[in-house]
């Protein structure tokens, strides 16, 4: 699948943003006044800018109100649904937090729910599309939701949380990349199978010289000697060196600073491989995906 | 409503005979002629004189097959949307702009309600939908449904514009649904199959394999025979009259 820049800018910042909102949600931390102005606003900016930046991939965004209609059948509108009600019930939480620094803990716990139902629900857009096999399994939410709650545990300084987060992340993103490099050959669907053509089958034409938006957005072949670079540096910017900094060194305000911005931007390149490794099944048609049944 | 209809009247659709199909794409000219000039947004060229790419809902892909015995072949595959039963397009659009219709079954997109996310076509396992790199919204076969039900039109024309095209015969339009239509009989005596039946979308569209072709009238090849020795073997081994003088005259020279 093409990796799209605003998704995956979306995917990374609203994942740690509303990892965050689960984490002042719970009350841990329950800061008051500037502190907690400071806390909501950086939490805000990841999950809003990164629903903004998400708008960005719509090519007809004016129609955008209109998904919030079909919450019934689709995880896209659910996500909508979430996002919203979990931004506006933790601004009604943080409102009396920054203004009185009073806690209304109820307000607090339906908004981390909340944020945590979001991330299930953007997680879900994916997992449930049988034509990718790679996110076609259930460990796409448990990477989701890993990952948004390692970030939300490390910006809010939960260290000891976020040490296991993120340790846990790492078993996950791990197990995610060794089933989905088996995920297309178990679901089984093959240039035979696409055609129903009886024999050895193979593209002989594609159907036009040109190229078309199904082989731009869902024929992105990625170069596997760069595959495996690239997750070896999505693993050591999102989980090696922030647990190292975590665990070795006085955690102080920029050895967070490091560890967070490590962890994201390992976060961010992890996504973009999440894109960039999925087959689409469509790529049958155009003679690709060789190589993955045969594995 | 992008919630699927429990069952519909009628499932309109296309039987494909892969047999009949020359690969002419006479079939993607009127599709695209059809569906540009009449209902919905146009169906865009990008830079039509340079890398040239555009919208199209009926593509004709070529495989080549090599059966277990026998010589390789060439088939020309026609693909569009297959107005699926269970049409994963239709859950998962967000906006209700995708609807599968109850009285024939036919899959649409409402064009005023499409934010072009392209969910939809990722959803597909067909490649049966591309969104317009000019209009932004959703494109797909409509199975011509201004033309099947158009009054205006004479009533030879109110099949889909692929199927009155095709020089061929190798599309078909009617209802699957009835087990008597000239279709579904066709599918009966043909064994038409589903493409990708393992996503479970049950495709309403079905595809005519090739039949098996005939054997040629000639003795089985196997692979190291010199085709041209039978005509450069000699008439006759030893010369005779003429030629059999002059041979021996030479000798003895």
């Amino acid at each position: 699948m093409h990796p799209a820049p605003s998704v995956i800018l979306f995917s990374t910042l609203s994942g740690a943003g509303f990892g965050l909102l689960v984490f002042l949600g719970l009350g841990l931390p329950a800061p008051t006044s500037w502190v907690a102005f400071t806390f909501f606003a950086i939490a805000y900016t990841f999950a809003a800018g990164g629903l903004l930046a998400a708008t960005f991939h719509l090519q007809n965004p004016k129609n955008a109100w209109k998904s919030y209609r079909e919450w019934r059948s689709s995880w896209l509108s659910r996500e909508a649904w979430a996002a919203v009600a979990a931004l506006l019930v933790m601004a009604f939480y943080a409102a009396p937090l920054v203004l009185a620094g009073t806690r209304v803990a109820p307000l607090g716990w339906l908004g981390a729910l909340l944020s945590l139902a979001t991330v299930f629900t953007t997680s879900m857009i994916y997992a449930q599309l049988k034509t990718v096999p790679r996110w076609n399994q259930p460990a796409t939410p448990a990477l989701f939701l890993s990952a948004s709650l390692a970030g939300g545990a490390l910006l809010s300084g939960n260290v000891g949380a976020a040490t296991a987060l993120i340790a846990l992340l790492g078993a996950i993103t791990l197990f995610h990349w060794w089933k989905g490099d088996r995920r297309f050959g178990e679901a089984g669907s093959t240039a035979e199978t696409a055609t129903r053509l009886r024999g050895k089958v193979s593209l002989w034409e594609r159907p036009h010289t040109g190229e078309n938006y199904l082989t731009r957005e869902m024929v992105f072949v990625i170069a596997r000697k760069h595959a495996v670079k690239l997750r070896i540096i999505a693993f050591a910017l999102m989980v090696a060196l922030p647990l190292v900094l975590l665990l070795a060194l006085p955690v102080k305000h920029m050895v967070a600073a490091i560890a967070v911005l490590s962890h994201l931007v390992g976060v961010g390149v992890q996504r973009w491989l999440f894109f960039a490794e999925a087959e689409h099944v469509v790529g049958l048609y155009y003679g690709a995906h060789r190589a993955n049944i045969a594995a | 409503m992008t919630s699927l209809p429990a069952s519909t009247d009628k499932k309109l659709g296309l039987v494909i005979d892969l047999d009949t199909c020359v690969g002419c794409h006479a079939c993607v000219t009127a599709c695209k002629g059809w569906n540009t000039q009449n209902y919905g947004a146009p169906l865009s060229d990008i830079d039509p004189y340079g890398a040239a790419e555009g919208t199209f809902l009926n593509r004709i892909h070529a495989f080549q097959v090599e059966p277990d015995q026998g010589l390789a072949q060439t088939i020309h595959f026609p693909k569009s949307c297959l107005h699926c039963d269970d049409a994963p397009c239709v859950t998962v659009c967000p906006t209700g702009a995708s609807y599968k219709r109850v009285e024939d079954g036919i899959v649409l997109v409402n064009e005023d309600a499409c934010m072009g996310c392209g969910l939809c076509a990722w959803a597909c396992p067909y490649g049966a939908r591309e969104i317009d790199q000019a209009a932004g919204v959703m494109k797909k076969c409509t199975l011509c449904v201004d033309r099947i039900y158009n009054e205006n039109l004479p009533e030879e024309d109110r099949e889909p514009a692929c199927v009155r095209t095709c020089p061929a015969g190798a599309r078909h339009f009617g209802d699957l649904a009835d087990p008597e239509s000239a279709v579904s009989r066709l599918v009966a005596t043909r064994d038409g199959v589903d493409l990708m039946p393992e996503q479970g979308t049950r495709p309403v569209n079905k595809y005519l394999p090739p039949r098996v072709k005939d054997s040629l009238q000639a003795p089985e090849m196997e692979g190291a025979e010199d085709i041209l020795a039978p005509f450069l073997a000699p008439v006759a081994e030893e010369p005779k009259g003429f030629l059999k003088w002059l041979d021996t005259a030479l000798e003895k020279l």
